[in-house]
């Protein structure tokens, strides 16, 4: 539709905005491929390797210690050994930690009870030294599920809201284009987060509706542009791809600024908040950008085939009409 | 006129700032810190059917009861005991050393029995009037219960018959002890022996004071972090949320010169709000939450980039600056109301499905978006009404616009 402009008399004020400057709108295909190219190999890795779960789903036990000496991580396995646990995951951390010994230390089990949690903790005590505990947990397998169900409805539920608010305040296509761009972050997180294999957590979960909240307050800034430029500048038989094009500019300072100050804190929270939160921020840090790229090359595009869609099914009815009127 | 608009302007900037650094850090320390910020236990209960006692929502109500009776004599502070969804009770525990301990009394049912030599359960735990941890002359650590009138007519009828047998004392079907029956008690008054310590003694007089749980209760979450972690969560946090507030700061001064100025003013009013609606709701800040803040603060920052961006626009179009500025917010204000309300939309599903943490994030998040959007329009508004009413600068450069002789429309200036 962009390559074959119709010829206009008066010059189009969009298309007139548009000269010189690069067309996003019109290249569409080759965002829509760029993100395709991310998704699609993502969505055969969640199927094939899976995520990374934390015990928040999976159920489990984690009990994470200080050592007053560093430990090296073989003779934890040992003790782990002894309780048929040599399959938990060790990690190691914090001050002048190497590859072998540290004295943070992290281990990741099955769910234990109680009694088989204090030997092991005992053990580990009498075989490796003293310690400070620095964090336990432990969570049924049921509570997993739970929150994974939840966290479903509570990303649907929020999808139909939003599409619903659009198009109030809209237009459909408007609603359904602002959520496919909200898919394709949720996609892009889920995808890196399942290529890097890293963990997935409740605050995951979290941070996922973060993105959610993020990326439409960042398409809706568009949209709400478009909406003003059909109503100031569009005549019947403009150029729909310059107007979204001209709207897409008139708000790119915007968009940049705004997606600065949420990276500068995001940012700082990655680089300064500590282990707990890094997971968390990283799955900020990828959402804000791909919330950024997507309402810019992908949501405003969307809307534009959509609307390609409507617009020629309707010029086929109406050249339809034409002919049988002719016959 | 212009001198005074100026003048006020100059005490409300000077006032929110006095106020910013006055009370952002005792604000924001007296807020309550979840147990991943200041150490703690975080505790799940669950209730199962049994045949015997099926779960419903007296049983629940009590089981609550109960555990705020148990956690409250183990006197630990400011502890919160919840109900969540039919057949679930939170119990936090913040700030305890041996977690573990605390743990043990909080799960058990502490079913209490006297059984005669045939194993007939003669007395329950309903039949105790008290319970306390004594310790004997002979240095004996031990339990003195005191029976009701009825219970200490069973005891008495159950030593009575039961001379020079014995008797089994059972927790949860644990014999606690089995003493020797030598005479008749019939004080209604007895002891059981066999506490190693005087806490354990102390820990087993709490279990029979409040009494047992009326259904089968597991645990099936507990979570516990050491105060070094918690102290060390807390400190990153900060160092965060002041380098990210920082460079939002120096961000705005830098792009919108002296509307960035305002802006930062505002940021600061909407900062304390924030902290000071937190506060007054008597919410927990825990560190999602505290991730939630630094979020909003980005976000509250949009507003103001909003408006600044549709004010050069006007300011472009040739619009004085005064005109420029109400053209410019009331165009702002149907795209920050429009945004807004969509990540409004996300974190009230959020609160609404989430638990714990997740719903701390929630809260914060949903009451920041609320708060920017209050700032934005009305204290930003306000204040550049001031400043341009003041008529000192004129310069649209130094509002962070450029000189309106472009040709109408803005250049792509990043």
């Amino acid at each position: 539709m962009s390559k074959n402009k119709k010829p206009v008399q008066k010059a189009d004020p969009n298309e007139e905005y548009m000269k010189g400057r690069f067309d996003i709108v019109g290249r569409r295909k080759i965002w829509y491929l760029l993100s395709l190219c991310v998704i699609i190999p993502g969505i055969i890795c969640m199927i094939v390797k899976g995520f990374n779960f934390g015990i928040d789903f999976t159920g489990g036990t984690i009990m994470e210690m200080r050592f007053d000496e560093p430990v090296a991580i073989t003779s934890v396995r040992d003790v782990m050994k002894e309780y048929k646990l040599d399959s938990s995951t060790i990690q190691l951390s914090g001050a002048d930690s190497s590859v072998t010994e540290a004295t943070d230390v992290m281990i990741r089990t099955v769910d234990l009870e109680e009694n088989e949690r204090k030997a092991i903790m005992a053990t580990l005590k009498d075989k490796l030294g003293n310690y400070s505990v620095l964090r336990e947990e432990k969570v049924g397998a049921t509570m997993g599920s739970e929150l994974l169900l939840n966290a479903l409805w509570a990303t649907l539920l929020s999808w139909a809201l939003i599409v619903a608010y659009v198009s109030m305040r809209f237009e459909f296509k408007f609603g359904l284009a602002s959520v496919l761009a909200l898919v394709h972050d949720v996609l892009v997180v889920l995808a890196v987060f399942s290529f890097l294999q890293k963990q997935i957590d409740s605050s995951f979960v979290a941070a996922l509706l973060t993105i959610v909240g993020y990326s439409i307050n960042d398409t809706i800034v568009i949209f709400d542009r478009i909406r003003e430029n059909l109503k100031l500048h569009f005549r019947r038989g403009g150029d729909i791809t310059a107007l979204a094009n001209r709207s897409i500019y008139q708000t790119l300072t915007r968009s940049i600024y705004t997606v600065c100050t949420v990276l500068f804190t995001t940012l700082a929270l990655y680089f300064f908040g500590g282990d707990t939160t890094r997971d968390f921020s990283f799955a900020l840090l990828v959402g804000f950008f791909s919330g950024c790229y997507s309402s810019i090359f992908i949501a405003s595009p969307l809307w534009v085939t959509l609307r390609g869609a409507g617009e020629s099914r309707k010029d086929a009815k109406a050249e339809e009409e034409i002919k049988t009127e002719k016959e | 006129m212009r001198k005074g608009e100026f003048a006020k302007l100059i005490v409300i900037v000077a006032v929110i700032i006095g106020l910013f650094i006055a009370f952002v850090s005792p604000l924001a320390y007296s807020i309550r810190q979840g147990l991943d910020l200041q150490g703690g236990t975080h505790v799940v209960l669950e209730a199962e059917d049994t045949p015997e006692a099926p779960v419903n929502n007296d049983a629940m109500d009590r089981v609550t009861h109960i555990m705020e009776k148990r956690v409250n004599e183990l006197g630990l502070t400011e502890p919160i005991i919840q109900r969540q969804g039919e057949r679930r009770v939170i119990v936090e525990l913040p700030g305890i050393n041996d977690p573990d301990k605390a743990i043990q009394v909080i799960g058990k049912t502490a079913m209490l029995e006297f059984k005669d030599e045939a194993g007939n359960t003669v007395l329950t735990g309903t039949d105790l009037k008290d319970a306390k941890e004594q310790t004997d002359q002979r240095g004996q650590n031990l339990v003195a219960l005191e029976f009701s009138d009825e219970g200490g007519e069973k005891f008495g009828k159950l030593t009575t018959e039961n001379v020079g047998r014995r008797i089994a004392i059972l927790l949860d079907g644990e014999v606690l002890t089995a003493p020797n029956v030598n005479e008749p008690i019939l004080g209604g008054k007895a002891v059981i022996t066999g506490s190693r310590t005087l806490e354990e003694a102390h820990n087993l007089a709490i279990l029979l004071r409040s009494g047992a749980l009326p259904v089968k209760v597991n645990i099936i979450e507990t979570r516990t972090v050491g105060p070094t972690l918690g102290q060390d969560s807390k400190d990153k946090s900060e160092f965060a949320f002041t380098i990210g507030i920082g460079a939002v700061l120096i961000f705005m001064l830098l792009f919108y010169r002296l509307s960035g100025l305002v802006a930062d003013i505002s940021l600061m009013a909407y900062v304390l709000m924030l902290l000071a609606a937190l506060k007054f709701l008597d919410a927990t800040l825990t560190l999602p939450g505290v991730a939630g803040i630094i979020l909003s603060i980005g976000m509250a920052v949009d507003a103001n980039v909003l408006i600044f961006e549709h004010f050069k626009e006007e300011v472009l179009t040739g619009k004085t600056l005064r005109m420029a500025m109400s053209a410019g917010f009331k165009r702002a204000f149907t795209t920050i109301f429009d945004s807004n309300i969509t990540t409004i939309i996300a974190s009230i599903v959020l609160f609404m499905f989430g638990t714990g943490s997740i719903r701390g994030f929630a809260i914060t998040l949903g009451l920041g978006v609320v708060l920017s959007m209050i700032t934005a329009v009305s204290l930003t508004q306000y204040m550049l009404k001031l400043l341009i009413g003041a008529n000192i600068f004129q310069n649209p450069f130094v509002f962070g616009a450029k000189s309106g002789d472009a040709s109408g429309e803005v250049p792509q200036n990043v």
